[in-house]
């Protein structure tokens, strides 16, 4: 019986790929962030891993680069994981979107974009997911602070705007000038 | 009509009609409570637990829960409230026909909780006035039912009669205002973000 190294092993064949096995056992390959892609794509088409269980990414501020990429594939005929880890810049972090591989990495990638800022190129709807559209923070960098940068800001203005809204006074029970 | 603006000018000296008449409105109010459930988590669930039939809310006339906040004057808000929310929240508030009134359930909606996170709203009084507090992760019924006794006995000090005839009536927003709480202020936290600028060097492990 081969191991899932061996299995993948020839699938990668020409790629600048670092594998070793973390903690729990599942097989982790450091690649390049401009072979990211590639990688991702001959893991899915040679060596049948069909499922993108999640994207994220990890800060490891302040070390420099900055961000991980993470990407987890399952391959549901053997039953199998594989991780891929990709070191980014923290200036003007992007990689290559995986949607056009995985349609479902949609919503992962969203998520990692809304929290940890990084871009992913060629992604059709890259917003943000979980906090307000106009939320100007990335909230699990690490030089975030947790409870937050003026958390009421958003909330402030929406009031102010509302209560600066003309009342009409002909309504019968507007509330009339004093 | 004179002796409207008499108890108008002299609030000290209401007659016993106005009084008795007081007293007859908040008896009304307080035992037909309508409460809006704006249940955001698993505070949620113990407030259906209080309004189904075991605790039976229905005792105290308060069991007719509507979901449309032009129904409702108690606004119940269980659970944790976030900053994304707090806008629909109140909305819903406005929205409710005066006189109304605010139970806060649980430490979540009453502080923010065990979520001191940017996303949370460190208690609603933020936002809203709120009337009753109710302490608990989350609180059982037993304690919301208390907390619902509790709002009924300060509905029975409220001189409705004193308010309508001194003008001070139900301007949407304006006397709930003076109860809502600055953000943070009172809550003596060093506010981690003061203690770490955004860019600055945050210690590692081991460090």
């Amino acid at each position: 019986m081969s191991t899932t190294a061996e299995r993948v092993q020839p699938a990668l064949a020409g790629l600048a790929v670092q594998s070793s096995t973390s903690r729990e056992g599942t097989l982790t390959l450091e690649v390049p962030a401009a072979a990211a892609w590639e990688t991702i794509r001959r893991l899915k088409e040679t060596a049948g891993f069909d499922t993108n269980t999640f994207v994220t990414a990890v800060d490891r501020f302040p070390a420099e680069p900055r961000f991980e990429v993470v990407w987890q594939f399952l391959s549901s005929a053997n039953a199998e994981r594989v991780r891929v880890r990709a070191r980014i810049g923290g200036t003007d972090p992007r990689v290559r979107t995986i949607t056009d591989l995985f349609p479902g990495a949609a919503y992962s990638e969203r998520e990692c974009w809304d929290m940890f800022g990084i871009r992913f190129d060629g992604h059709a709807g890259l917003k943000r997911l979980l906090m307000p559209q106009a939320y100007e923070h990335f909230p699990l960098r690490k030089d975030f602070p947790h409870q937050g940068i003026e958390p009421d800001r958003l909330y402030r203005e929406w009031d102010r705007v509302r209560r600066e809204r003309p009342v009409n006074r002909d309504l019968p029970h507007a509330p009339q000038e004093s | 009509m004179g002796s409207l603006i008499e108890t108008q000018a002299q609030p000290a000296q209401e007659g016993y009609l106005w009084t008795r008449l007081d007293e007859l409105v908040n008896w009304g109010r307080k035992n037909s409570l309508w409460p809006m459930p704006l249940g955001l988590s698993c505070c949620g669930i113990e407030m259906m637990a209080m309004i189904g039939p075991k605790f039976d809310l229905a005792r105290f006339g308060a069991e007719a829960a509507r979901f449309s906040p032009r129904q409702a004057d108690l606004m119940i808000v269980a659970g944790t409230l976030t900053w994304k929310m707090a806008e629909a929240a109140r909305t819903i508030y406005d929205q409710m026909p005066d006189p109304k009134w605010v139970i806060a359930m649980g430490v979540c909606s009453s502080t923010g909780g065990m979520y001191d996170s940017y996303s949370v709203v460190q208690g609603i009084d933020m936002i809203l006035p709120v009337d009753v507090y109710v302490p608990g992760c989350p609180p059982r019924p037993d304690a919301v039912i208390d907390a619902i006794l509790k709002l009924q006995r300060k509905i029975e000090r409220e001189r409705p009669f004193a308010q309508l005839l001194s003008g001070d009536n139900f301007d949407e927003g304006k006397g709930s205002e003076t109860f809502v709480r600055a953000p943070n202020q009172g809550v003596p936290t060093t506010r981690s973000h003061e203690r770490l600028a955004p860019g600055s060097q945050v210690p590692t492990e081991g460090a």
